[in-house]
């Protein structure tokens, strides 16, 4: 599970604070002045309109929104703005350039996605995992995968992608 | 009756083809009494020899968008990598576009065939014309015509002027393939959504966005009906970015697919409406649905299910045989309300300018929304235009388009474009719900154990209510999984009692069959153990011999999902057969149990498609269930895209186990108490089954259903699992409720 840390956690200061925050998205210099408060995942997809991250709870439960924040998976809707000044956010559309990330080329080979709406979280998920654990066990894919819901219920796909991804025998 | 047509017109695709290029459409007249004639699906080949295929059916994750379109591929002999696949706007002329009941591949497959089958005949003539042949000896082979005796080749492209002007085929004329020239069909193909779901590129309706658009964020009566009072927008119009509160008219019962009313909060994103839309203060006038509490609803379900009821099915005298019986066992089932909660909540996107609306949705049902809206806004329904964008999941929620009307009055009364995106609370406070149910069962053994007798009982408010608030019995209900119960019993009654709904009821992926498949199943493995038999040996002794039923014999109204049983025969010979293989492929007979393992077993025929489950138990000291496997032996009819086939009883399994182990949705005081996946738990990777194994049973016949019928068989078979590991007997939902140590 992920665990904001305290400097994440929305404060209490509403949108009275102006000041510009600065962060780079899948490597490109973005600037920021609206409410501080307001969650990264909707900066993403209202207003620099990359939609591959998505809703799906709004209180860090499913996962739908995961995210990099400087190298590490961060659920996008729990991560105000304000928090993420002079930070690397990478989010699904930044992961490979041409979607030839070891994770999406597993991903097609499994065919994971049914209706695909989780799936940008699963692999960003399973990403920050590959990072720290190159050869993940299954109870450390179920440990990391847990906070990502799938409705449709690729999870056996997903365990097998992310083997595959990891050359470890599925 | 199916009828194929040439067509001149190049607006059907929105003028993608260039001049000369065929297009032909071709249509299903499912109701023969209508004069109107409906296509229901349009093929075209450019001259540069590209193929688009339109998908008039929604994706939620089966692959239907591309498993419909493979099959006119396959028979046009189309080169896959060619084809373009568009999607459908909502329009009549393609025949049901409402995507559920598990129907899309065996309402459209023939259809769909026919139409590749024809296209691959008009160019295979219109080479033999360029050539002066005989058509004959011209036979179309992956996107090109080649002439046999000769050897000689021309492409599509080059032949898509002179095939447009072909005059049609006589419908014996056209040649549909043997299975052994299939190409695709049988075999599979990526879906076409593939890339852009693993690069985040699809759009769903969560997505959808056109330029001057507003964000909307609506509150609505918490209780069903109730009526605004009074509200105080000061707060919520000092939110950075909110501009303004609109007063949405509440809804009348029936409430059908209507906006529920409310105050919505308008904003220039997401997050400010939203923020917004917490800040306002509303009072609300409950109204007569705020009786409605779980606890107390439940005992008046099961006290309805303890009396005699109106009977639906009956062959002998069951209470002659009730009398003198050597053994009697009774049960009283339970399943509690559920919510769709797909992982994409409801969002539509609706632009209203000069008396027309475009709408973008993530919609199941796109002709209903153009009913829905058209209503809605009092205009022409040829005044309102559907684009259906990639659905994040469906399960039933989102063939009711209550949303997406929601947008377009909103629209209207902005004056802008509005995009409404419902929150996970919205989501499940404001479902339709899967119902909640009592079944009653009782049983008469004779001294071989054999049940002489079966007397069954449902009660639960119905689906009808949701559309006539008066209905209080079951309808399609029924047919699913409680009319039907396969079993060789000489004395059989099934009874259906009433009960008033209190919230809006709707379908849910398998609808009835999952309370009915519990209730049943879990007791066939009760006699079974009551007969001190092996459950799935006294399920095939009790399900007699191999025989093809017809309920009209015991006064039974089934409907067999709207198909002929001439056609869709309900065939236990094939119910027999899933049964052994799964029993087989499992290892049923050698299986190993004891310290908290166990093994459960169940089968259901659910959308004219037969399935077994046999599912694998562990149950540690601190009572935590896990599921190490399930093996489901499906016989959907053939199957024509087989990995996707696969995938959606994989999915099944899962969404069965969330069913049977952790939902349940509340009310009291006629408010819904849950509101996001705290304390609405779906089955995450570590408490799903481990490894589902789909073992596909050719069982010949046309192809059946796929979405749904592996749902129902799961709960029972977990449930019986647990009997076996435990001697406890779970006769409620969901598991998480109850101590298994």
């Amino acid at each position: 599970m992920i665990r904001m840390p305290a400097q994440n956690r929305p404060s209490g200061s509403g949108g009275k604070i102006t000041l510009m925050i600065r962060l780079k998205v899948n490597g490109a210099s973005k600037e920021y002045a609206g409410d501080p408060a307001m969650p990264l995942l909707w900066y993403l997809r209202d207003e620099l309109q990359l939609t591959g991250s998505k809703f799906g709870c709004g209180m860090g439960l499913c996962g739908a929104c995961t995210v990099h924040v400087n190298g590490e998976a961060a659920r996008s809707c729990l991560t105000p703005m304000q928090s993420v000044s002079a930070k690397q956010v990478l989010t699904i559309e930044g992961l490979s350039t041409s979607g030839d990330h070891p994770l999406q080329k597993a991903w097609e080979q499994h065919n994971v996605p049914q209706c695909g709406y989780c799936q940008a979280g699963q692999i960003m998920q399973a990403a920050s995992l590959l990072k720290t654990k190159p050869k993940p066990t299954d109870h450390d894919i179920d440990e990391a995968m847990q906070g990502n819901i799938c409705r449709c219920g690729t999870y056996q796909r997903i365990r097998e992608a992310i083997k595959t991804a990891a050359g470890v025998k599925a | 009756m199916n009828r194929i047509e040439l067509t001149s017109r190049r607006d059907f695709l929105n003028g993608v083809f260039s001049a000369g290029a065929l297009i032909f459409a071709t249509g299903a007249e499912a109701d023969v009494t209508k004069a109107t004639w409906n296509p229901s699906v349009f093929v075209g080949l450019d001259t540069d020899g590209s193929v688009t295929i339109v998908a008039h059916r929604s994706e939620m994750g089966t692959g239907i968008r591309t498993s419909l379109p493979m099959v006119v591929a396959d028979e046009m002999e189309a080169d896959w990598s060619r084809v373009r696949v568009e999607q459908a706007l909502g329009d009549l002329k393609y025949g049901s576009q409402n995507t559920d009941g598990s129907c899309s591949i065996r309402d459209f497959y023939d259809i769909m065939r026919e139409t590749g089958a024809t296209a691959r005949l008009l160019l295979e003539r219109a080479a033999g014309d360029q050539w002066k042949v005989s058509a004959s000896d011209c036979k179309a082979r992956n996107h090109e015509v080649v002439h046999t005796p000769s050897g000689r080749k021309i492409g599509f492209g080059a032949l898509a002027s002179a095939a447009a002007k072909q005059p049609l085929p006589r419908k014996e004329e056209v040649q549909l393939k043997t299975a052994a020239e299939f190409r695709y069909i049988g075999k599979g193909v990526p879906s076409v959504d593939l890339k852009d779901i693993c690069t985040g590129r699809g759009i769903y309706g969560f997505d959808a966005r056109v330029p001057g658009m507003v964000y909307a964020s609506i509150e609505r009566p918490p209780v069903l009906g109730g009526k605004l009072k009074s509200f105080d927008d000061t707060a919520a119009k000092q939110v950075a970015g909110v501009t303004r509160t609109v007063v949405l008219e509440g809804a009348q019962p029936p409430y059908g697919f209507q906006a529920l009313g409310g105050v919505a909060v308008i904003a220039g994103n997401t997050w400010a409406a939203s923020e917004g839309r917490k800040k306002l203060k509303v009072e609300w006038e409950s109204g007569p649905h705020a009786v409605f509490t779980s606890e107390t609803y439940k005992k008046t379900l099961i006290e309805t299910a303890s009396q005699p009821q109106k009977v639906v099915r009956s062959v002998g005298d069951v209470d002659a045989a009730f009398t003198g019986a050597a053994k009697i066992v009774e049960a009283n089932y339970y399943t509690p309300l559920l919510a769709h909660a797909p992982m994409e909540p409801p969002a539509a996107l609706a632009d209203f300018r000069d008396g027309k609306v475009e709408v973008w949705a993530a919609t199941q049902n796109p002709q209903a929304v153009l009913t829905t809206v058209s209503k809605a806004l009092g205009i022409k329904e040829t005044d309102v235009t559907c684009h259906v964008t990639l659905l994040g999941g469906g399960f039933g929620r989102k063939s009711k388009p209550d949303y997406v009307a929601e947008a377009a009055l909103l629209s209207k009364k902005v004056g802008k474009p509005v995009k409404i995106s419902w929150t996970r609370e919205e989501d499940i406070h404001f479902d339709y719900f899967h119902t909640t149910s009592a079944m009653y069962f009782k049983a008469a053994l004779d001294s071989s154990g054999k049940p002489s007798a079966w007397l069954q009982r449902t009660v639960f408010p119905p689906i009808g209510s949701t559309f006539d608030e008066k209905e209080q019995y079951g309808g399609g209900e029924l047919s699913l999984g409680f009319l039907d119960v396969p079993f060789d019993v000489p004395n059989f009654r099934a009874e259906n009692g009433p009960a008033q709904a209190h919230l809006r009821i709707g379908w849910l992926r398998s609808v009835a069959n999952i309370y009915h498949a519990f209730g049943i199943q879990s007791f066939i493995d009760e006699l079974a153990h009551a007969a001190q038999k092996d459950p799935v040996e006294y399920w095939l002794a009790t399900l007699g011999a191999p025989r093809q039923l017809d309920l009209a014999t015991q006064n039974a109204k089934y409907t067999n999902y709207g198909k002929p049983l001439a056609q869709y025969p309900l065939d236990t010979g094939r119910l027999k057969r899933v049964v052994e293989v799964a029993a087989e492929r499992s290892g049923w007979g050698n299986r190993k149990t004891g310290s908290g393992r166990a093994w459960g077993f169940a089968a259901h025929r659910s959308f004219l498609t037969y399935v077994a489950a046999v599912v694998q138990i562990e149950i540690d000291p601190a009572g935590k269930l896990r599921i190490p496997r399930v093996d489901m032996a499906v016989d959907c009819g053939s199957s024509i895209n087989p990995d996707r086939v696969k995938s959606q009883f994989e999915g099944a399994a899962v969404f069965g186990a969330s069913v049977a182990m952790m939902g349940e949705i509340t009310a009291a005081d006629g408010r819904v108490e849950q509101g996001n996946f705290n304390n609405y738990p779906v089955a995450r990777i570590n408490e799903a089954p481990y490894e589902t194994h789909v073992h596909l049973v050719e069982g010949g016949g046309p192809p059946t259903g796929a979405g749904e019928p592996g749902v129902p068989p799961m709960a029972p078979a977990i449930t019986n699992a647990i009997f076996a590991a435990t001697g406890k007997r779970l006769r409620e939902l969901p598991i998480k409720k109850q101590k298994l140590v």
